[in-house]
């Protein structure tokens, strides 16, 4: 086993781990197959398990996610693309109307065991129609699960947790992590759906973060911690189920939250996160919570204008101080 | 219901039993509609009477279990399929014992264990479910195919063609059936389609056949499907059947339909399912007293449907909080 494995090279690994282990898994999307998707996370599948296992697609999300839908209930196991996560928007009547509600509106007689997979996020400079944080728009929907691993590790672990599932997840790979690195996942490695991790233990503040935030606020952290101040940092890794048991202990500990969002404020979901706080929390707090969080413009092209608008370790670090001084 | 396989509905017997099923969904749709004005089913209602033909001529082609898809207007596809006229009014009347414990009502019946896979009501969502029923079948060489029925309407939507184009590339056992009843809700369709029939003349793009039936006519609409479900158990891929017929009602419960020309009603009230099939039964011999017993059959069936669900109890409002994920909760967090 390789002392690293990229973040994308985990997307392929961990779903070929699941292909091997369950003839039920099969794969559709555009340009997955042969060609090893666009991310190059799909490399080695088709050539490993073949076309009756890989599916190359036509460009028809609705078309690709339905598919996967029908093919959910009736005995498979399919993991769909959905090559970049703005595109979700165009299949989105089956993630909003279709496959998280057909096993309430049925009273239980039919379930979705499925997993859309979707490159999600902004930081290479791709415009503001292949970089949007979409993972809120999913949030907004009771009965999708919702996956955002950062490591490597994690990918593999929480893709056998999604494709293992018996409900329907939303699994978002973070287009800015592909290249990182990061330790090999061991035989068998699962990641629950629903568990955050304490990435940093730290005593005076609590920083949340999903994703690609991840890294940015261990960044942060870091900065933080020259200024003694001791910042514990939580991957949040699932939106839904979400750890709000996690989040809650360690503000127990600090006493101040601070969440890290990519996403634009308005409606995302560290507005959840902070009113759960709220609700059950409250006397846990010893200052007011804080969000830092995307600007509320479309993405825009050029990294400098990029910056202005996702958050930085510069504006956590910002926010942070602030809060501590409280 | 559910129809044997490759019935053969030129023979007497069988075909007065598809006239049974027939009359049964009539009868029940008529109750829906009173029951629906006595103020016991409330929201809407949008119902197949007129289009049953459709409903039991493909079902007896079927095997049991090949999987069916319908949309809001699928009373008739889920009795036809197996679901009991008692169970369809609980669930339209919001009792314990519906079809989906009075989670779905009237526009998505469902009865997976018939393989019944539901009734959508976004226009033409369930075309590419249809075939990913299909892709499954063949992925688990089961012979399965899967049925998706849908109105004029859904011809316009992208679902549709993607649907296709998807089904034919992967050349996967899937039937497409529309119901042309010439109103894409209170528009006729011709008014806003680019071609004369609005699913057979886009089959061509496709390169799948595309067919035209006389959808009040249980024998053809029988014979038609099960052709083309046999080609597309044989490997030879999708195919596209247009089934024409008339709603008798309007779209839904507040539509009184009175957008449609008296002649064109009239000429179509003339040409009714149920009177074509008694029209065949009697040129097969059969006498009139069987085609009256069939009748009453059908009508004390529903009328105990009725009586049953009414004493049925009132939907546990615990269940608004159950059935969300496959472990039967709905909790969303730790």
């Amino acid at each position: 086993m390789a002392d690293v494995i990229t973040y994308r090279e985990a997307v392929a690994e961990g779903i070929a781990r699941e292909m091997r282990r369950d003839p039920s898994v099969v794969c559709l999307g555009e340009d997955i197959g042969a060609a090893g998707g666009v991310f190059k996370t799909t490399v080695g599948l088709h050539k490993e398990f073949g076309s009756e296992r890989v599916w190359d697609t036509p460009i028809s999300e609705q078309a690709i996610v339905g598919a996967a839908m029908g093919a959910a209930m009736t005995g498979m196991r399919p993991v769909a693309e959905i090559m970049f996560s703005d595109f979700l928007a165009c299949c989105w009547d089956y993630l909003a109307n279709e496959i998280p509600k057909v096993r309430y509106m049925t009273g239980g007689q039919v379930t979705v065991p499925l997993v859309v997979r979707t490159a999600n996020g902004g930081g290479l400079g791709f415009g503001a129609q292949h970089s949007q944080a979409t993972e809120n728009w999913a949030f907004t929907v009771p009965g999708l699960k919702i996956a955002a691993p950062a490591t490597p590790a994690d990918v593999i672990g929480m893709m056998a947790a999604a494709i293992r599932s018996d409900d329907p997840v939303v699994f978002f790979e973070h287009k800015g992590l592909f290249a990182t690195k990061g330790p090999p996942a061991p035989p068998d490695h699962i990641v629950e759906l629903g568990q955050a991790a304490v990435v940093r233990e730290g005593a005076d503040v609590t920083l949340v973060a999903l994703a690609s935030m991840v890294p940015v606020a261990l960044t942060a952290a870091e900065r933080l911690a020259e200024e003694d101040i001791d910042a514990e940092v939580i991957d949040l890794r699932c939106l839904v189920p979400l750890d709000t048991r996690t989040v809650l202990g360690s503000l127990a500990k600090t006493s101040r939250l601070v969440t890290v969002e990519e996403n634009p404020y308005q409606g995302g979901w560290g507005g959840t996160l902070v009113s759960v706080v709220a609700d059950e929390g409250f006397g846990l707090l010893d200052a007011p919570v804080r969000r830092v969080a995307a600007e509320c413009v479309p993405l825009p092209f050029a990294d400098a204008l990029e910056e202005q608008v996702i958050p930085t370790a510069d504006k956590v670090v910002t926010t942070v101080r602030q809060l501590t001084a409280y | 219901m559910t129809g044997a396989a490759s019935t053969n509905a030129t023979n007497a017997g069988q075909l007065l039993a598809l006239y049974e099923q027939m009359a049964v969904i009539r009868r029940t749709e008529k109750a829906a509609h009173d029951l629906f004005l006595a103020g016991l089913v409330k929201g809407t209602t949008h119902l197949a009477s007129g289009h049953e033909a459709i409903a039991v001529g493909a079902s007896a082609a079927l095997r049991d279990d090949d999987y069916v898809f319908a949309t809001y207007r699928g009373h008739h596809h889920a009795l036809a399929r197996g679901a009991t006229p008692e169970e369809c009014l609980a669930e339209l009347m919001s009792r314990a014992t519906g079809l989906c414990k009075a989670k779905g009502g009237s526009m998505h019946l469902t009865k997976a264990s018939h393989n019944m896979l539901g009734s959508y009501a976004i226009v033409g969502a369930h075309l590419p479910m249809a075939v990913g029923a299909a892709w499954s079948a063949r992925l688990r060489g089961t012979g399965q195919i899967a049925v998706a029925f849908f109105g004029d309407g859904a011809t316009n939507i992208g679902a549709f063609h993607e649907a296709l184009n998807l089904a034919a590339v992967w050349k996967l056992p899937v039937l497409f059936v529309c119901e042309n009843n010439l109103y894409m809700e209170y528009t006729p369709i011709g008014d806003v389609t680019a071609v004369a029939n609005p699913a057979a003349d886009r089959a061509p793009a496709y390169g799948i056949p595309g067919e035209i039936v006389d959808g009040n006519d249980v024998v053809l609409v029988q014979e038609a499907v099960a052709r083309l479900a046999d080609r597309a158990r044989a490997g030879d891929g999708p195919s596209l059947l247009e089934a024409q017929t008339y709603r008798h009602f309007g779209h839904s419960r507040t539509d009184p339909a009175t957008y449609r020309p008296a002649e064109e009603v009239e000429r179509w009230l003339k040409h009714d399912p149920l009177d074509l099939a008694r029209g065949r039964l009697a040129e097969l011999g059969v006498p009139e007293e069987a085609v009256t017993e069939a009748d009453a059959r059908a009508t004390d069936l529903v009328q105990q449907a009725v009586e049953a669900a009414k004493q049925a109890p009132a939907a546990d409002p615990r269940e608004a909080l159950t059935d969300v994920w496959a472990d039967g909760g709905a909790a969303w967090r730790t």
